[in-house]
């Protein structure tokens, strides 16, 4: 048999979350600390300390691996808590960090040399250029590639780099560079960069009147239906907008990113670790999605299988059950 | 700190005609009181072939006007030939504006300023990119002014510049925003970002208009109007305020900003100064107070 073409990313906001995802066949599954450090800093979501050392003593004992995310930008005259977070993943085996924020990465770097540095989608690394900087500075292992690039250009750079190559494979789709959008602290004064959300539940607001209802961000209304339709969640970039006379999503449409059709070009490209998006969602979510990943590597890996019907396995899993293969098609930009 | 807060102009966010931007330049190192100017495609890659000989001659124009020069690498080089713009700017023995990682790969440690879309938050960051060459930082423009006044007690020799005047460089994409308001994708696009010298206002349904998109980037809609006073600028470090070009009379901004920066101007007249008819747009400022970037603070 071949080697399995791909090491499958799970997330896991909670460690029951954790769990599922191991037995459902994930390699791997990322996770972060309760606070800031990580860029799902949700309310009831993330891991404790101790959690943490629990989750890495369960994923070993099944052969899974854990990454712990610290993927926001430490704060100016505060970085104490992304150091603590540095040396609570170090402590609790985890193996390996991903980290965007090159103060971050230079902490860890100098205090723990054999810690595992991934480099985040967050830190917008995009070119061989770039990934070779911060494999140089930080000995980074492996780089998260932005969603922009479309796979021979993922290719291109796989080519000439000497890091290994994650690339996201399902769940909600950034339209701008991650990392390089400050929407959310625009409109709501908290960020994806600095504060780890995005358009954040505490300024959302729901309206209606005899036609239309209303999703609204710091009283801006993003999203707006007749009674008859659904309404999304109002993340700023997927709102349907006015712009020269003309109404539409001028940014994204609502739609998940897909890979399960583009599995062959991606493994063709390069890319030896698939990422599913989602340390906010649900138990039940998280394990459907692994296993029909999982499903999908080991038929790659056997060369059977019917690879046609397979990006419609998840289509219930996506926003407004639609979904796109984004940028690693060239049309989509 | 003491002596006067330098006054820059940024790089040009916009698609403008060859002609207009040899104009814009020449009256820039005319009737400007700029000191210092950045010069360079930032935002696509696309529009750099077309206006690099205009921007080679504008950028001699400045230093003979006295200017200091610096030139930007894009934001987000993507193929090989913007790769290549990036590698040859990096390798200028002059002093450059990084913004993205891959132009340090080349740089070996020469002189740069970390522009502000260059993901730089914090002292432990700085003074890694210190290592690197860095002499002055612009920083992201959701940095509040005591998040920035942090980074100068920890890192006081870094020469600070602060975002003070323009739509606020919101968002870069993959994705180009007007070439899909126009049917068309980036690869297919037809340039119609000129048909915006100052970017395509963006509202929500009921119209209220917040963003603005220029190709590949998004920036807020209002202007972003640095107020603060010069004493607590020099406090957080701040020893230059940045103007970002925009089709208004740029001479007469940095001229306005000029009085201010000297004391000459209080706040309210700055605001008022600019708004009166300069601007056509509301003003914005808060970021620096750490609160949503698109409030307007007096402060």
């Amino acid at each position: 048999m071949q080697p399995s073409p791909f090491e499958l990313v799970a997330p896991a906001g909670t460690p029951a979350t954790l769990k599922a995802a191991v037995r459902a066949g994930a390699d791997t599954v990322y996770c972060g600390l309760r606070d800031e450090t990580n860029a799902r800093n949700f309310p009831g979501l993330n891991f404790s300390e101790a959690e943490l050392g629990d989750a890495v003593e369960f994923a070993h004992a099944f052969g899974a691996r854990v990454i712990v995310a610290i993927n926001t930008f430490a704060a100016a005259g505060h970085t104490g808590p992304w150091k603590n977070a540095v040396r609570c993943a170090r402590e609790a085996g985890a193996d390996a960090i991903v980290a965007a924020d090159i103060g971050v990465l230079d902490h860890a770097a100098e205090r723990y040399p054999d810690l595992r540095l991934h480099l985040s989608v967050q830190a917008a690394a995009g070119t061989a250029e770039a990934v070779e900087f911060y494999a140089r500075r930080f000995g980074v292992k492996r780089v998260v590639l932005p969603r922009i690039l479309s796979i021979p250009e993922i290719g291109t750079l796989a080519a000439e780099v000497n890091v290994e190559i994650e690339a996201f494979a399902f769940g909600g789709l950034c339209v701008m560079t991650e990392g390089r959008c400050h929407l959310s602290s625009f409109v709501t004064g908290r960020s994806p960069n600095l504060s780890g959300v995005c358009s954040p539940a505490e300024a959302v607001s729901y309206t209606r009147d005899a036609e239309y209802k209303s999703a609204r961000l710091s009283g801006l209304t993003i999203q707006c239906e007749t009674h008859s339709k659904p309404i999304g969640y109002p993340t700023l970039c997927k709102g349907k907008f006015s712009a020269g006379g003309k109404t539409a999503h001028l940014f994204e449409d609502p739609v998940s990113l897909n890979t399960l059709d583009v599995l062959p070009e991606l493994a063709d490209a390069g890319v030896t670790a698939l990422k599913i998006e989602g340390r906010q969602r649900g138990k039940a979510y998280v394990e459907r999605v692994t296993r029909e990943f999982r499903n999908a590597i080991d038929q790659l890996q056997t060369g059977d299988g019917n690879r046609l019907s397979q990006a419609a396995a998840l289509d219930d899993m996506t926003e407004g059950h639609r979904s796109t293969t984004g940028a690693y098609r060239k049309t989509w930009r | 700190m003491t002596g006067s807060i330098e006054l820059t102009l940024g790089p040009l966010f916009f698609n403008w005609p060859v002609q207009t931007l040899a104009d814009f330049y020449a009256r820039i190192a005319d009737e400007s009181v700029i000191d210092r100017v950045y010069v360079g495609e930032v935002v696509c890659g696309k529009r750099s072939p077309l206006l690099e000989a205009t921007l080679v001659d504008a950028a001699e124009r400045l230093e003979r006007a006295g200017k200091t020069v610096v030139w930007s690498t894009l934001c987000s080089p993507t193929n090989k030939r913007e790769r290549n713009a990036t590698a040859a700017l990096s390798t200028f023995d002059s002093e450059i504006e990084v913004n993205d990682v891959g132009a340090l790969a080349a740089r070996n440690g020469k002189a740069f300023t970390a522009g502000p879309m260059l993901n730089i938050y914090n002292e432990t960051a700085l003074a890694a990119l210190q290592d690197e060459g860095c002499i002055r930082w612009c920083p992201p423009v959701e940095m509040s002014l005591d998040a920035i006044r942090a980074v100068h007690a920890a890192r006081p020799d870094i020469l600070i510049e602060l975002f003070g005047f323009g739509r606020l460089p919101l968002a870069h994409s993959g994705r180009c925003y007007h070439a899909r308001f126009h049917g068309l994708n980036k690869d297919s696009c037809r340039y119609f970002c000129e048909e915006d010298p100052d970017g395509k206002t963006v509202s929500t349904v009921d119209g209220a208009a917040f963003l603005a998109f220029n190709g590949l980037q998004t920036l807020s809609d209002g202007v972003h109007l640095a107020t603060t006073p010069s004493f607590d600028l020099r406090r957080a470090g701040i020893a230059a305020v940045r103007l970002s070009p925009h089709t208004v009379d740029m001479v007469r901004v940095a001229a306005v900003f000029r009085s201010f920066l000297d004391d000459q101007i209080a706040p309210p007249e700055l605001k008022d100064a600019l708004t009166a008819d300069v601007l056509d747009r509301p003003v914005v400022n808060g970021y620096l107070g750490a609160r949503p970037g698109m409030e307007w603070s007096t402060q």
